[in-house]
């Protein structure tokens, strides 16, 4: 809690109370949170005692969790998977913790989740640490005394960790690649003003997404793959940044110790990930390591306590926006929703039941489904097909014309011969018809109806012929259907016109 | 005289087939309506100084006035009436095809009872040389002219009505259904064979109403989303009703121009019905087929977007594909759809247009429509051109249609339209359908597409909407 958030939880209808000199470390003074309104309290056992809900940074140990009573809230990273003793004890007190590494990862909880904005402040600071302990300069100059080529930085996964540490590296001025197991993040790295190192490797990658936007295990074969790529890049690099970590396992080891042997003197290696084991071999957890031929290994754990003030301001506001999820109503009684994907998902223990772990979440990280692929047809295949089209076509043809033609046959053999031989004008001008019209665009369609619309009009000739004649009704009817020719042959061919003048090209 | 008359109407015929072939791009199209209006006034000036024909002064004042009437809705039509128009056009072909029928009656009656042949017209006087075989089959040519013409005239009347909304678009059919068709056509049999052995009038006024019946109950018995089909059948009909005119007036141009276009009209129709995988006889008899099993179910729910969605995704997208329906006509937003691609085209943005064929209430509506709004038209392509390139589209913005870009045609073997052709929209990335309310198309059937995960539903008229979201985008 920071004393800005503190004025926030306020706002929400809590009181609120601090253990005195918590904020010392990332520079809070007892008197600054007195200003915004805080109790402060002298031991942690009466603060425990006094609050309903508490938030903490660090696992809670057994006596803490003693503490806790029927009703009571504890926010805290928790780490369930490994902590049965602590879940059991919480349950056997009935009372609900919310573990904070358990937010689910999707868009809404974003504001909440503690683990990104750690590993966000570990990645700055993985870089800082390596500036710290690399005897150049990031970025390449030429200055007067002479030409400094620029710092090679490699980040191994591209996580939130590893983009936060590609953003410093680049913004020093440094040449960053890097490298991810998920080939979707490429896009990200290269967003950032990274080189993305792809593999030679063909193989049906798993789609990151489906495991929650976290690295799954490789493949044996992939895994030989990356490290003959990092054997490549070893020899060049100034400063590897490993963050590689796969949920619930230990920190996979990607930086041997050949490659180590391999790198310049002076080069330093930040293993984010030594609380797991490390990426790198060598990694002693909590300290830095010179190895013989001169390439510094950090492998400290402590990155955000490093950063006090910025990763106290960060996880205040992470329990402050779960506190706000938690009372939807701002009247400072907290509403468990055991419905709601986030709490759900976070909550370990609840009204005396252990809840972990949750069921997986509704709403899937990235919704990508596999692709189904449609068999290919042989070439063999195919020719039969097409000879079967090609057989169906012809008899149908041909079966067409013989019928056509008895048709014919049977009304020559009635019809007098002078009605043939407009027959035969008749069907060849159907023939020419058909041959024409399939040459049309269909994007022409409309104008083709206005314009055929405009030439059937030649029903007017039928008018004129007989117009002369002497009755009086054939003269009007002639002279109503010359008329109504005349608008048709008018307006037909004119909006014809009018539309085709509109078609342009671009 | 008769020499030059029959080598004019051989030129005038040329002129016409050059006319249609010239629409085959729109380059050559530009030139092709000078041929056939070449065409069609030799035709007239030849007709008119050929035998026989008097009062030509009088036929040219009727064509003046018809023509300055013609000019006049020519030039004032909307491009979105378009269907109406062509509808009107077809219903004045088919009365002027009745009307002649009945000339060519009378004057068969006047030859009978005309002492000397000098008395008559040029048409009675090519009757008066005839056998008495020949002037009944000549029968029979008139009879079906008449027949029909009398179907494309109330045919199109009462789609001209349905396409101006002057009719309710909706199918409806009186009590009795297509057996009234049946009978009126059986009628129309009964007249035909009345006719042939006696001649006389009251078989071919009855057959006359039989048709105007059958014209008027059929079309009304067709629903609005299928008028391409009607329309450019109808156009079809009014080729074949001067063709059989031709044949009894012995005029050969009458009879080629009259294939022309009915030919023209057939093709339209059959590309039409492939168009939405129906046979020509299901169109006609009106509604859709019975479906073989339950539709598939369809899960997930309609999102709904707000321009500023759909300005930012515009933003981001390099490729777009728009699909414009009968909704964008509707609405008169091919304008807005114009702008919209303009400055998105300023922008580098690659945008095409995908047009279904039978997109619209009229073969090519939609072409015409954006080529109004000066669309150029080398980027509005056919379903056929542009299908396989959703996969690769950033966005796909449907406007007003629906029954086009339903997956069930693909995915449920059971829904109404399975296998009709579609554009495969929602193979983009993203797709926007702009659209009024969550209602079903035409068919009645529930699109999946507005339930897909990548589909956003941009509600609203779809100039309203797009006014909105062109001030967003500039």
């Amino acid at each position: 809690m920071t004393p800005d958030s503190a004025k926030q939880l306020q706002k929400l209808g809590y009181d609120c109370a601090i253990e005195t000199g918590a904020g010392a470390a990332a520079g809070f003074s007892d008197a600054a949170y007195e200003a915004a309104g805080v109790e402060i309290i002298k031991t942690p056992a009466a603060l425990w005692k006094a609050s309903d809900i508490v938030a903490k940074v660090r696992q809670p140990d057994a006596t803490e969790l003693k503490r806790l009573t029927k009703g009571k809230t504890l926010i805290s990273f928790f780490n369930p998977a490994g902590n049965e003793e602590g879940m059991e004890l919480a349950k056997s007190k009935g009372a609900n913790v919310i573990a904070m590494e358990m937010v689910p990862r999707i868009s809404r909880a974003q504001k909440m989740d503690a683990l990104s904005s750690m590993a966000n402040i570990a990645g700055y600071r993985a870089v800082i640490e390596a500036g710290n302990n690399f005897g150049r300069f990031f970025t390449g100059q030429i200055t007067a005394a002479g030409k400094v080529p620029p710092a090679k930085v490699l980040v191994v996964g591209a996580g939130v960790a590893g983009l936060a540490a590609i953003g410093t590296s680049t913004s020093l001025g440094a040449v960053t690649y890097a490298f991810d197991v998920r080939p979707e993040v490429a896009e990200q790295v290269e967003s950032m003003g990274a080189e993305f190192v792809y593999l030679d490797f063909e193989e049906e990658q798993q789609d990151g997404a489906a495991t929650g936007g976290y690295a799954s295990v490789s493949s044996p074969e992939f895994r030989e793959a990356q490290l003959a790529k990092f054997r490549e890049l070893a020899p060049e690099m100034d400063i590897v940044i490993t963050t590689a970590l796969i949920p619930n396992r230990d920190a996979p080891k990607l930086w041997l110790a050949d490659m180590i042997a391999a790198m310049k003197p002076g080069s330093v290696i930040v293993d984010l990930a030594a609380e797991r084991g490390g990426n790198a071999e060598g990694t002693v957890a909590d300290e830095k390591v010179v190895t013989e031929n001169g390439v510094t290994i950090i492998g400290y754990t402590d990155f955000p306590s490093r950063m006090a003030a910025q990763s106290s301001s960060l996880y205040a506001t992470n329990i402050r926006h779960m506190m706000a999820d938690l009372t939807p109503e701002k009247d400072g009684q907290v509403n468990h929703d055991m419905e709601d994907d986030v709490i759900r998902g976070a909550t370990v223990a609840f009204e005396g039941e252990i809840t972990f772990p949750p069921p997986p979440p509704k709403v899937q990280a990235i919704a990508a489904k596999p692709k189904e692929t449609v068999p290919e047809l042989t070439p063999e295949e195919k020719r039969a097909q097409e000879i079967e089209a090609f057989k169906a076509q012809t008899k149908s043809q041909v079966s067409m014309l013989v019928g056509g033609g008895a048709l014919l046959l049977l009304v020559g053999l009635f019809a007098p011969a002078s009605f043939m031989q407009h027959f035969i004008v008749f069907a060849l001008s159907c023939f020419v018809g058909f041959q024409v019209i399939w040459g049309v665009a269909h994007s022409l369609h409309t104008p083709l109806m206005a314009v055929t619309n405009a030439i059937s009009s030649i029903i007017i000739l039928g008018a004129l012929m007989q117009i002369g004649s002497g009755s009086f009704l054939v003269i009007l009817l002639a002279a109503l259907s010359v008329f109504m020719a005349g608008i048709n042959i008018f307006g037909g061919f004119l909006v014809t016109r009018r539309m085709l003048a509109m078609f342009q090209k671009s | 005289m008769i020499g030059f008359t029959t080598a004019a109407y051989v030129v005038a015929a040329v002129l016409f087939i050059l006319s249609l072939g010239g629409l085959s791009n729109q380059e050559s199209a530009k030139r092709a309506v000078w041929y056939g209006i070449a065409g069609m006034g030799l035709a007239v000036f030849a007709t008119l100084i050929g035998p026989g024909s008097g009062l030509w002064l009088l036929s040219l004042i009727l064509i003046a006035g018809g023509g300055i009437i013609g000019t006049y809705v020519a030039k004032k039509v909307q491009m979105t009436e378009m269907p109406q128009l062509v509808a009107a056009m077809h219903s004045l072909v088919g009365l002027a095809a009745v009307f002649v029928g009945f000339i060519a009656h009378f004057e068969i009656g006047n030859v009978a009872a005309a002492a000397s042949t000098d008395d008559l017209g040029s048409f009675a006087k090519l009757i008066a040389k005839k056998s008495p075989a020949e002037i009944a089959f000549l029968r029979v040519e008139l009879f079906l002219g008449i027949f029909i013409g009398a179907i494309t005239f109330t045919g199109s009347v009462i789609a001209f009505g349905k396409l101006a909304g002057k009719v309710t678009s909706a199918a409806t059919k009186l009590p009795g259904g297509h057996m009234l068709n049946a009978g009126a056509a059986g009628l129309s049999f009964l007249c035909l064979i009345w006719y042939f052995n006696t001649g006389g009038f009251l078989p071919l006024m009855l057959m006359t109403l039989a048709a105007l019946f059958i014209g008027y109950h059929l079309i009304m018995g067709i629903g609005g989303a299928d008028m391409p089909v009607v329309v450019s059948m109808l156009n079809s009909y009014s080729g074949w009703a001067a063709a059989a005119i031709g044949f009894s007036l012995g005029n050969d141009l009458l009879i080629v121009v009259g294939a022309l276009v009915g030919s023209s009209g057939a093709i339209l129709s059959y590309i039409m019905c492939k168009a939405m995988n129906r046979s020509f006889v299901s169109v006609i008899l009106g509604g859709f087929g019975g479906t073989t099993g339950p539709a598939m179910e369809v899960e997930g729910e309609q999102i709904a977007i707000d321009a500023d969605g759909v300005s930012a995704a515009l933003e981001d997208a390099d490729s777009v594909i728009i699909i414009p329906g009968y909704g964008m006509a509707v609405a008169q937003a091919q304008q807005n759809v114009a702008e919209l691609t303009r400055r998105l085209r300023a922008k580098g943005k690659d945008v095409r247009f995908a047009i279904h064929p039978v997109a619209g209430r009229l073969p090519g509506h939609m072409n015409v429509l954006l080529a109004e709004a000066k669309v150029p038209y080398d980027i509005v392509l056919e379903m056929d051109e542009i299908n396989e390139d959703f996969p690769e589209t950033d966005v796909a913005i449907v406007i007003g249609s629906n029954d086009i870009v339903n997956p069930a045609a693909q995915e449920d073997p059971n829904s109404p339209i399975a296998g009709m052709p579609v554009l495969e929209c929602w193979k983009a990335k993203q797709v926007f359908v702009s659209k009024r309310g969550q209602g079903t198309g035409y068919s009645g059937i529930e699109n999946p597409l507005f339930f897909k995960d990548n589909t956003r539903m941009f509600y609203g008229d779809a100039k309203a909407s797009l006014d909105t979201l062109l001030t967003m985008i500039s």
